[in-house]
């Protein structure tokens, strides 16, 4: 069933997502790799491919972030091709800014004078900064709880932060239902298939900074699931539009074992997910409902990828191996996806060749709490080199 | 009598009721009488093998059904009851 390009978000009649479609043939016909390339360097390259236009005035500028052919990674992981997608650098240091920034001009489209979400930290924050630019108002919603540097980071741009006494999926409830009787800009409820869009951009930039190939695996955080299945639609719109040549890439989902219900019916060949309450250093991943989890589920096995889980220990040793291998410090949901990369790589999933992709999603100024206490802490000395000869030299090597 | 929370795509249904009191000692006699009240409901909560369709999500008193009994959960008589899409957050 069709619907107008207005702020509603599942089907009438059987509640389902709403998916934005385009004039893929129309698109096809133009000479896109050149319309991208004369683009801005941010999301908005791809407004073709987007459900609205770019508004220059409230413009943040998401997107067009680093991909690291990551080397040293890679000799760890006996990968010669595998790239990083750093995409903490962002106007709020996460993946959040490209979903928002499509957000946010929907909700300026539609006339919406607040603008909210149910949020993990990450989405809060960049909802409380696109607002900030675009002169909304903004109400965030988050669990009691969470990591400091988030919640004081998303305070600086003034918004409403209502803390809920819950877990991000009564947060989540919370806001569906507000949403039902307010109107209100909630991001990731009533514009939830405007916001999703952005995500595309993820796949689409990667294909362009590859040299206008797919790479033959991705692997994804899984929250909600709707970054991997967007990462995905962007390459299949790719090729759609002849962009790409072919797609044959596999997905790989990566979640936290304190959170894992869509790699727990991975590895039980279950279709349905059941829900979790989630107990995970890995906030951000913490969804122990997640809406798009039948969706991961069916990309994964028919792509030929994996969804898998790795625990809080992991988490961390993934994040101090991406920031000593290739001096990228991200935060929980990173460490979960590069823990999940090398049980990949010991699984043998890829080939020495094969081109990987690891979405490494926010930064880890945000989530101090989790490592600090697990790191080498400074050496303290008196400013004398015989001090220095003494305490340091040796420990430096 | 419980009290449940209908969201905008079955309203409707209730003549754009948003909350309606139901009786039932556990969901699934309270889906049947709100089917009773208002024709056609219980095909837009419940599927042909009586499950809760995929897409949506059933709170009573603040807890999702699925951590519960499903539909075989109780419902007391001052219960609050909400049906909500599935499609949100992330």
């Amino acid at each position: 069933m069709l619907y107008p390009l207005d702020p509603i978000y599942v089907c009438e009649r059987c509640f389902g997502p709403l998916e934005v479609v385009y004039d893929y043939e129309a698109l096809a016909a133009q000479p896109l790799r050149s319309v991208f390339a004369s683009g801005p360097r941010s999301i908005w390259r791809y407004e073709p491919l987007l459900p609205v236009d770019r508004i220059a005035e409230i413009d943040l500028q998401p997107g067009w972030s680093p991909l690291v052919h990551s080397q040293r990674l890679g000799r760890a992981l006996g990968l010669r091709q595998l790239y990083i997608k750093n995409d903490s650098v962002n106007p709020t240091w996460s993946f959040k800014d490209r979903v928002v920034g499509v957000a946010i001009a929907a909700a300026r489209r539609f006339g919406f004078e607040v603008v909210a979400c149910a949020s993990t930290g990450n989405l809060a924050h960049a909802v409380a900064a696109h607002a900030a630019r675009a002169g909304l108002r903004a109400c965030v919603f988050i669990p009691k709880g969470l990591e400091r540097g988030k919640v004081v980071a998303t305070a600086a741009y003034g918004p409403t932060i209502v803390e809920v006494e819950g877990n991000y999926d009564e947060v989540n409830r919370l806001c569906a239902e507000i949403a039902e009787e307010h109107r209100w800009a909630f991001v990731n409820v009533n514009l939830r298939p405007y916001y999703s869009e952005g995500g595309k951009t993820l796949g689409f930039e990667v294909a362009e900074q590859l040299g206008w190939r797919a790479p033959d695996h991705v692997v994804v955080p899984v929250a909600s699931g709707s970054l991997l299945v967007k990462i995905h639609k962007g390459l299949q719109e790719l090729q759609r539009t002849g962009v790409i040549p072919d797609l044959r890439t596999r997905v790989h989902g990566a979640q936290a074992a304190g959170c894992a219900p869509v790699a727990a019916a991975f590895a039980e060949g279950r279709e349905e997910i059941h829900p979790v309450k989630p107990n995970t250093i890995a906030r951000s991943l913490a969804i122990g409902a997640p809406a798009d989890g039948r969706y991961v589920l069916r990309l994964a096995r028919d792509t030929g990828g994996r969804v898998l889980a790795v625990t809080d220990e992991e988490i961390v040793e993934g994040i101090r191996l991406l920031a000593e291998t290739e001096g990228i410090f991200t935060e929980t949901a990173g460490g979960v996806t590069i823990g999940v990369l090398r049980a990949l790589a010991g699984q043998d999933a890829f080939a020495p060749d094969d081109v990987v992709v690891a979405y490494v999603t926010g930064i880890g100024l945000k989530t101090l709490e989790a490592v600090e206490t697990r790191l080498t802490p400074p050496i303290t000395i008196r400013p004398a080199l015989r001090e220095f000869e003494r305490a340091v030299l040796e420990l430096v090597g | 009598m419980a009290t449940i929370r209908i969201p905008t795509p079955l309203r409707k249904l209730t003549a754009d009721q948003r909350t309606v009191r139901a009786d039932g000692g556990t969901l699934v006699e309270l889906v049947e009488d709100l089917e009773r009240q208002f024709p056609g409901i219980k095909s837009r909560i419940v599927d042909g093998d009586g499950n809760v369709h995929a897409f949506v999500n059933i709170f009573v008193d603040d807890e999702d059904v699925r951590f519960l009994q499903g539909l075989r959960t109780p419902v007391g008589p001052e219960a609050e009851v909400a049906i909500i899409p599935a499609m949100a957050g992330g």
